[in-house]
Order: C-alpha cells, then sequence, then structure tokens
C-alpha cells in the first residue's frame, strides 16, 4: 500500500522534515499517523508560538496549560478543572451528533483530570433565523447538547448564545465543562513509568471520524466500504457509565495515569502520556475491542466515542477489569509504556508502527504565516450623535430586546436540564451563572463570552472588551476571578490578513490576562472556519471561572423590589463601535473613544467587589450588548417594574442611552447605603441616574415603553 | 429514616437525592446497586432516582424494571413500607407494575426544564402528610416524558380511589391544561398504588429542598416520611 | 437455525402520538394533503435461534410481552425470517 504525503495531509516541508527525523521513508500507517497528529487541530502548528503570549501563572492556578484541562484552587483542598473546547466542523455537517460529541469530548478532558464534571457552559453562535439551513442547523445543535447532556447528568447552567449572517453555513459550537477535583488527588497525563500497562475503557471501536475527504478511495485497502466517512455517534448513556467507572477506579488510587481519547483515538492519547511523561509506549492493535474488522492504522486513528486511556500498574489489571464489568464497559490492556521513546504499534505479531513519541504527540514542527495589518481596517464613517427623540428611543430599544442576540434564551436553556446534581444556584439567562461545589459548599461563578463585532473592528481591544465583558459580571455578582479558557475561532491562517487579525486578538486577551491577573489555564483553537459563502468574523470565546468568598451570595442582576436610586457607575457615555444599535440603525458610528485601561478596569474590578461584599446594593447589572438602556430593560421585564431616568436632553445621546464598550454597570441602591455606596465609588465616575418604581420605562416625564410591552418584545412575542 | 437509593446504570439523581436527605433530616442515605438481590437491612423507605437509567433505550424504565433488584424492591411495598419514585423512577414504577399508566413523550416534543406549580391533592399518605391539602407546591420537573397516560375506563378509576396525589395547576392552585408543561392527562404530576405507600412523580423534591436552590417546597415531603416512619416504628 | 424476528412497534389505537401527529402535519404543511394519519412507532430486528419458525415466533412473543413492548400503550407485529447463510 503506497500514500503520497499530501493524501495524507501533510505538506512538503513536514514530509521532508519527517523523513530527517526518522532518517527513514514512513510507511504507509506512519504517514497517515502523522498526517492526523500534525494536523492544525491536533499539533496547533499555527498559533502554537501565540500560544506562548498568554499569562498562565498565578497562586490560584494549580494546574496550568498542556493538560487535558487546567484547574484553578476553589479553596478548603478543593480545585475546578475547567476548559473550552470547539466541535464547529462536525457540528455544520451533522448539528445533533457534532453538537453531542463535542459535549462528551469536553467532559472527558475533566474527568481526564481525576475531576467529577459538574457543569457545562456552551457558546453558539448561529446563523440567522430567516436562513432556514442555519435554523435547523441551530435547532440540531441545541437538541443534540441537550440529548447528551441531559443523559449524562451534567447541568448545563449557561453560556453564550449570538446570532450572524456568518454563522449561517459555520455554526461555531464551544463546549465548556467544569469538574470538581479534590487537589491532592489530581490525574495527569505525565507520570507514566516503564512497564505500566495500556488500559482501554469504554466503547468498542470502530471506524468512527476516519477516513475523511483528503482519503482517496483508491489508495485505501481494497475493500471500498472501509472509506466510507462516517459521522462520530455519540452515546451518553455509555459517557455516564465511563465517568462513574473511572471515577471509581480513581478512588481505589489505581490510575497512575489518563487521558481521554479524542481526535486521533489512541495515537493520540498514548503518544502523548509517552511524550510529556519521558517513556515509550507499545500498543498491540490485535488487543482492541473492535465492532468490526479494521486495518491497524484505522484502529490508531479511529475517534470512536467514549472511550479513556488508563495507565496503571500490572497487579491493578484485575480489579479494574472488575470495576468496569460491573459498569458494563469494555476493558482491555492494550499495550504497556516502554523506555525506548518510541510509539509503536503491533499487530500479528510484527511492527507496523515505530515512531518517536515525542514526534507523534507534540514534534510538528511550527508554521509561521505572515501577517499583514488590513488596510481596511477602519470603515466606519464618523457619526451624528446628537440627542435621540423619544420616538426613535422607543422604535430601536423594541428592536433591540427583540434581537435574537439580546431576547429571551429560555427556548434553548429550558431543555437543557440546568439543575441535575442539585448546584445550581444561578441558572441560564443571567449575566453570571453560578454553581456550588457540593463537596465545600463554595459557590463558583462562570461566565461565557463572544463578541465578533468588536473584534472585526479592532482586534486587539475587540478581544479585551470580549475578555473583560467575560471579567465584569463576576465582579459585580462579588466573584473574583480564578482563570479564563478560551476557544479561538478563527477562519484560515494563511491569509496574511486573517493572521494579523488572529494575533492581535490573541495579544488583546493576553493583555488583559496580565494586567488583571487572570491567567490563562486551558483553551482551543479552530482555524479554517470558512466556506464558500464567506468566512466568519473573528470570534475569540472566553470562559471565565470565579469564586465567592465564604457564605456570600451573589448579589442579584435582575431584580428591583421597591424605589431605589439608579446609579451608573462607569463613564456616561460608551462607544458605539461595533455595538448593536450600530448595526440596527445602519448607522456605522466611528467615535474613536474605544480604549483599553487596564487600570480603569481594576479600580472598577475592586469598587465592584467591595459593593457586593458589602451588601451595598441590592442589584448590579453590567452594561453590554444593547448599552444602558437595554440593561435597564432587563431589570423591569423580570422585576415586572418600571423605571424613571433623570436625564436631561443634551445628555439623551445614542452614547449613553446604547453605547457600549469599558467598565460601566447599573447599579440599584437602597436608601440605607447610599453612603457606604458613594464612599466605595468615590474617585469613580458616578453618576445617580433616575429611580424604580411604576409601569414603563421613562426618561423624565416622557415614557418610552410600558414594562408589559419590553416583556412582549424581549419574548418575541 | 433507613433509605435506600437504587442507582440503576444511567441514574443521575441517585446523589441528589441523597444529598437532600442528608440536608433535610441530617440521615445518610445508602446507594444500592440495581444488580443486588436484595435491600441492605433496615431499609425502611426506598427511592428510584431520576435519570436515564439504560439510557432511556426502548421505553424509559422499561429495562431498569426489569433488574435484579426491582423483586427486592416489590417486596418491600408489600410489606407496606414507602417505595418513592422521582421522575426516571415513576416511569420504573409504571413499567414493574407497582403504579398504573405510562409517562408518553410530553406534547411539546422537547425536554422541558423549568420550576412548575404542583397542587398537592392528598395529605393523608406517608409521603404528605406535612402539606395542606390544596397547597400549591414550586417545584422542578427536567423530562422528555412526562405526559402521563392511562385509557379513560383506568383513569376514572384511579381518579374515583382518589390516587392522584400531585397536580400541574397555576401558581395561584388553579388545575386546568394550559397549566400543564407536559400535557398529562388530568393534569396528573404524581401517584400512589391502591395502598398509598408507592408514589410516583415527575417533578423532583430533591431538587426543592434547600433555599439556596430557590425552593424548599419539598423539604416537607422527606419530613412527612420520616415523621410516618418514626410513627409506623413507635406502634 | 437462525431466524430474524422483525419487530414493529407502534402506539396503540386511542393513545396520542405526538410524533406522529407533528410529522403528519408538516407533511400537510409541504403540500401533501392526502396525509390522512402519521404514526410513529419503532423496529426491533432480533437474530436468535429456533428449532422453527414457529418456536421463533414464540420466543419473540415473550421477548414483546417481557419487555420490547408495553401493551398499555403500544401494538406489535412480528414477521420471522430464516437467515439463510
Amino acid at each position: 500500500m503506497k500514500t503520497d504525503f499530501r493524501s495524507a495531509g501533510l505538506t512538503a516541508s513536514e514530509y521532508s522534515a519527517i523523513r530527517e527525523l526518522l532518517q527513514r521513508e514512513p510507511n504507509f500507517a506512519e504517514l497517515r499517523i502523522l498526517g492526523v497528529m500534525w494536523s492544525e487541530h491536533c499539533s496547533y502548528k499555527s498559533t502554537r508560538r501565540l500560544l506562548s503570549l498568554f499569562p498562565k501563572d498565578g497562586e490560584q492556578v494549580v494546574q496550568g496549560p498542556g493538560e487535558n484541562a487546567g484547574i484553578v484552587d476553589a479553596g478548603d483542598g478543593w480545585g475546578i478543572a475547567f476548559k473550552v473546547e470547539s466541535h464547529n466542523h462536525p457540528s455544520a455537517v451533522a448539528p445533533y451528533q457534532g453538537a453531542a460529541t463535542g459535549v462528551g469530548g469536553i467532559i472527558r478532558d475533566i474527568l481526564a483530570m481525576g475531576a467529577r464534571p459538574a457543569a457545562l457552559m456552551d457558546g453558539l453562535c448561529l446563523g440567522l433565523k430567516t436562513s432556514s439551513r442555519a435554523a435547523a442547523l441551530a435547532d440540531g445543535i441545541v437538541k443534540g447538547i441537550a440529548g447528551y447532556g441531559n443523559a449524562v447528568g451534567v447541568p448545563t447552567i449557561g453560556g453564550k448564545t449570538l446570532y450572524s449572517e456568518c454563522y449561517n453555513g459555520n455554526p461555531l459550537v464551544n463546549a465548556m465543562c467544569l469538574g470538581t477535583v479534590k487537589l491532592d488527588n489530581i490525574v495527569s497525563s505525565r507520570t507514566a513509568l516503564p512497564g505500566h500497562l495500556a488500559v482501554l475503557i469504554g466503547s468498542r471501536t470502530g471506524r468512527d471520524g476516519i477516513a475523511g475527504a483528503a482519503f482517496a478511495s483508491s489508495e485505501l485497502s481494497d475493500d471500498t466500504r472501509s472509506s466510507r466517512p462516517q459521522v462520530q455517534i455519540g452515546d451518553p448513556f455509555v459517557e455516564k457509565l465511563l465517568i462513574e467507572c473511572c471515577l471509581e477506579i480513581h478512588s481505589k488510587g489505581l490510575i497512575v495515569a489518563m487521558q481521554d481519547m479524542g481526535a486521533a483515538g489512541i495515537t493520540s492519547s498514548s503518544s502523548e502520556i509517552a511524550a510529556k511523561s519521558g517513556t515509550g509506549i507499545r500498543i498491540e492493535a490485535d488487543l482492541v475491542p473492535l465492532r468490526e474488522k479494521m486495518e491497524p492504522w484505522e484502529i490508531a486513528l479511529s475517534e470512536s466515542q467514549e472511550r479513556m486511556l488508563l495507565i496503571a500498574e500490572p497487579e491493578h489489571l484485575d480489579e479494574i477489569g472488575s470495576i468496569a464489568a460491573k459498569w458494563q464497559l469494555e476493558c482491555a490492556a492494550i499495550g504497556e509504556v516502554t523506555d525506548d521513546g518510541l510509539f509503536v504499534m503491533t499487530s500479528g505479531g510484527s511492527t507496523v508502527v515505530s515512531l518517536p513519541a515525542e514526534m507523534v504527540g507534540g514534534g510538528c514542527p511550527p508554521v509561521l504565516w505572515p501577517s499583514k495589518r488590513p488596510s481596511s481596517e477602519t470603515t466606519l464613517p464618523d457619526g451624528g450623535t446628537g440627542p435621540l427623540d423619544s420616538s426613535v428611543i422607543r422604535e430601536t430599544l423594541a428592536a433591540i430586546l427583540r434581537d435574537p442576540g439580546i431576547s429571551d434564551k429560555s427556548a434553548i436553556y429550558k431543555q437543557y436540564d440546568y439543575m441535575v446534581q442539585t448546584g445550581t444556584v444561578v441558572p441560564p439567562g443571567r449575566s453570571v451563572s453560578v454553581f456550588r461545589v457540593r463537596q465545600n459548599g463554595r459557590l463558583i461563578g462562570v461566565t461565557m463570552e463572544a463578541d465578533p463585532w468588536k473584534c472585526s473592528i479592532d482586534p486587539f481591544k475587540g478581544a479585551a472588551e470580549t475578555f473583560l465583558k467575560a471579567l465584569r459580571p463576576l465582579w459585580l455578582s462579588g466573584a473574583a476571578h480564578l482563570g479564563m479558557t478560551n476557544c479561538l475561532n478563527y477562519p484560515s491562517p494563511e491569509n496574511p490578513e486573517n493572521f494579523w487579525v488572529l494575533e492581535e486578538s490573541v495579544k488583546g486577551l493576553a493583555a488583559v490576562a496580565g494586567d488583571l491577573s487572570c491567567p490563562v489555564v486551558s483553551g482551543n483553537v479552530s482555524l479554517y472556519n470558512e466556506n464558500p459563502e464567506g468566512k466568519i468574523m473573528p470570534t475569540p470565546m472566553v470562559g471565565v471561572v470565579g469564586l465567592f468568598e465564604k457564605n456570600l451570595l451573589p448579589l442579584e442582576d435582575q431584580s428591583a423590589s421597591g424605589r431605589e436610586d439608579i446609579f451608573l457607575a462607569g463613564d456616561l457615555p460608551g462607544a458605539l463601535e461595533g455595538s448593536l444599535f450600530a448595526r440596527l440603525t445602519g448607522n456605522g458610528v466611528h467615535e474613536g473613544r474605544i480604549s483599553y485601561d487596564p487600570a480603569k478596569e481594576s479600580s472598577f474590578m475592586s469598587r465592584a467587589l467591595e459593593t457586593a461584599r458589602g451588601d451595598l446594593a441590592t442589584c448590579a447589572r453590567p452594561i453590554a450588548g444593547g448599552g444602558l438602556l437595554t440593561a435597564l430593560s432587563r431589570i423591569c421585564i423580570s422585576s415586572n417594574m418600571g423605571l424613571t431616568l433623570l436625564l436631561e436632553p443634551p445628555e439623551i445621546t445614542p452614547g449613553l442611552l446604547f453605547g457600549e464598550w469599558g467598565p460601566r454597570a447599573v447599579y440599584l441602591v437602597p436608601e440605607g447605603s447610599l453612603n457606604g455606596f458613594l464612599e466605595t465609588w468615590d474617585g469613580f465616575p458616578v453618576k445617580k441616574i433616575g429611580f424604580t418604581g411604576g409601569s414603563s420605562l421613562s426618561i423624565g416625564d416622557r415614557e418610552i415603553l410600558p414594562v408589559k410591552k419590553m416583556q412582549k418584545c424581549w419574548r418575541v412575542e | 429514616m433507613n433509605t435506600s437509593v437504587i442507582v440503576f446504570p444511567g441514574s443521575n439523581c441517585d446523589l441528589d437525592v441523597v444529598h437532600a436527605i442528608s440536608s433535610a433530616l441530617g440521615t445518610q442515605a445508602d446507594l444500592v446497586w440495581h444488580d443486588d438481590n436484595e435491600l441492605p437491612q433496615g431499609t425502611e423507605l426506598v427511592v428510584l432516582p431520576g435519570g436515564f437509567s439504560y439510557g432511556d433505550y426502548l421505553r424509559c424504565g422499561a429495562m431498569a424494571a426489569k433488574s435484579p433488584i426491582i423483586r427486592a424492591v416489590i417486596e418491600h411495598a408489600g410489606s407496606g413500607l414507602p417505595v418513592l419514585g422521582i421522575c426516571n423512577g415513576f416511569q420504573v414504577l409504571t413499567e414493574t407494575g407497582l403504579l398504573p399508566g405510562a409517562l408518553l413523550a410530553n406534547r411539546t416534543l422537547s425536554f422541558i426544564c423549568d420550576f412548575c406549580h404542583v397542587r398537592v391533592e392528598r395529605n393523608d399518605t406517608p409521603f404528605t402528610s406535612l402539606y395542606r391539602k390544596g397547597q400549591v407546591l414550586r417545584i422542578p420537573i427536567a423530562h422528555y416524558e412526562g405526559m402521563y397516560f392511562l385509557p379513560g375506563d383506568e383513569l376514572a378509576k384511579i381518579e374515583t380511589a382518589n390516587r392522584i396525589v400531585f397536580r400541574y395547576c397555576s401558581p395561584e392552585g388553579e388545575v386546568d391544561d394550559s397549566f400543564s408543561p407536559n400535557g398529562a392527562l388530568n393534569c396528573i404530576a404524581g401517584i400512589t398504588n391502591e395502598a398509598g405507600n408507592v408514589l410516583g412523580m415527575m417533578p423532583h423534591p430533591e431538587r426543592a429542598s434547600e433555599s439556596i436552590l430557590g425552593s424548599v417546597d419539598g423539604l416537607p415531603l422527606w419530613q412527612s416520611l420520616s415523621r410516618w416512619l418514626e410513627g409506623r416504628n413507635r406502634s | 437455525m437462525n431466524y430474524l424476528a422483525k419487530i414493529l412497534v407502534f402506539p396503540r389505537e386511542g393513545v396520542l402520538d405526538t410524533q406522529g401527529k407533528a410529522v403528519g402535519k408538516a407533511l400537510g404543511r409541504i403540500g401533501f394533503s392526502s396525509v390522512k394519519d402519521v404514526k410513529i412507532g419503532k423496529y426491533i430486528q432480533v437474530n436468535l435461534e429456533a428449532k422453527d419458525e414457529k418456536e421463533a415466533e414464540t420466543a419473540a412473543e415473550e421477548m414483546c410481552r417481557e419487555l420490547l413492548v408495553n401493551d398499555l400503550v403500544e401494538d406489535h407485529s412480528i414477521r420471522i425470517e430464516r437467515i439463510v447463510l
């Protein structure tokens, strides 16, 4: 069987690097394996250099990037393992299964750390509902997440959902999982020693996920059916058993190292363990439990779901086997850790693959794509931002509340079991999702954010703002951030302008991570998000985890109870670049007001935390998409109460009412807390802008919208 | 209260029930594996928890109903001690025949996770003695197959026999089909067997047993059981 | 001898078949005005060993009664086919 390197997905220079390293020609199976392992998806070859810009350290960081997930310290000897991962391309082809297996994969990443998966978040960038194809994809994706997450018993407690035409044929599915782990009981993938066994637990192996388009059938085995492309099918029932089984094995101290089997299955999991542990590994293909007859290279690369690779001491094999049998799972010792540094696969007594593990599991030479600043970076015209009259405000606000990115998402999240595990303290649909760690009673806040419109306007500041939009709600609710995970969703890096945008976005995220001490502990990159209809906007998806002080409950973000003063903390006008207002009104405004000011963010953070911890307000809400009026409307809608803004005509500008960007928030402050509140915010822009009460949102004596009408708009009734 | 929570492959509310009972009553519940033939000695309450036993494949609860432990559960019920099936556990109870009827796909044809309201129809059962009759509970549901079904004549029989314990209702307690999230016949959310010691319910009391989770309306259910068992032990 | 028991399981008359109803409506919406009613059930195929066709059928019937079918809400039909190797 011969193949050429191109059909295996390698470039000429990669192929010659392989021959150089091996000092020989790779055989067919080796070429296939390297083709997959050196792909962008597995090797991060285009972005490794960029990702090294991320600050990764902090005293709260227990495990940074490089493992299956990052871990931060959540107090009392417990940690939170978390990571976000994309499943974009599979979801574009088969939305239900693509999204479902994305959820399954990220859960296993968390499990691989020895953690119990405790919560899921979903970042979804969907096409417009007016496209029937995009709507069908969106429906399938949501049903896939529900079908898998619900059955596996991990609550989906929140996320981010946004809509743009650029995702019509290329939806983004970024699944984030968080797990709880005892800090002295973390599993690593770098602790294997020669003589240990490689044990495969879970489903049988089949041809899932291999034989992609690059593999022309004429070059495959004679049996042409073996080239059939297959969608990976998820089985949440088996995943649930796998979680319980692995945690039971772990609780008995029988796991030396563990790795989930995602992309490139046995090959990636075993070679990565060997490469990280500084050992070799030998896998016997004939010992792998199969669903159908397969070639050794297919066994090596199969992406069958719901499988884990455990490294264990030989004397524990029987006990591991009996626990697996209890959970009705396949369990087989399929190989052994060796001391020769090689990833070896044997079949029928002969060696079919023999490659340096380091070369397979981490050896792809980086690719340095050229980078070029786009010439057409800012094309927005200067816009008029004079005072708005009431009827324009009314129509604009109604349109914003009906916008799919702002409107009620309960039709989505009610399909998710967001309460299983009885830890969900703040459910989906809020600016922060909060869950309780059952083992120590501590509350964890989680946010997810993406803002591709702002990243399109200025990738550095846009990415920084995306990150800050994930941080601010945590601070406002009273949670101190612990760490960040991200998924970088971009089009092809081979286009120099695309690469420049990616580079700038990473720098923007890195700046915030460093300036505000929120280290990046895990993440994932998804490139080539384009199709014949176009490419996606730059979409970094950021997930942040925060911790509440003991016995502190999250500050409300949407409830008004009686007559209270409304304060705006932050600059009066926000910026309109890339705002929802600008998009809806076609009023592309360029005011040159956007900035990234870390000192100001830091000052906002400490005051916000102090306000929440000092119980100085009854409600705090960040001003984000749709601006001030949108934030206020959300409070009116959920508390069924109106409010009056005391603003004078010259102030009633689009920037004040609908501007975004920067640290801005609305607070509801009861009379008794006024002094404390103002003291806390002394030295930061803060202004009383109105009071709650009544049944309409009004500016001065002019009614903008009755609450009933706002509710109807927001629920798109 | 000695509680045995049965764990089927795919159960996922087992630990939640253990946690709820422990935080409500301060007593530890045992997890019992479906493959066992016996309940632990001294078991007073058996809980069949929610989840997706056997992946909900074939029919929800059908395969779990054939588990070895079920024989012991049936005997336990026969002895007059309480058996509680929550959500998937309710589905298992109907499949075993301990309770009549079947749970079919929601009329919305979608999974629904939400708080809903149910009205307490009976407070003369071991499960509900600390509720007021007519009391409205705010309590979560999370299911795809929760539409209670029973052919008309049999439905009339269980209605006459007063075996409905919970019905979906408005926040004010009005029972009407429009307040039923899943289309259950007669808005049925929970029923008992003839003797009243086996209760199946779609809502999750274990999710409404701590104020931090948004409702404590499930708490009296555990407390009622505990009190009923104490009374039984005394007599 | 090996037989295939091809079992069809479908909602009983009088049981609300939400899926069938939804699909029936959808067919109507896209122009199939001739559609009167749709029922959605499931197909179960059991490969089993039996002395003869009758024994295979008896076994399949028992499987339906014991596990595969809930006769409160479901009807079923069985077709037995001999597998010729």
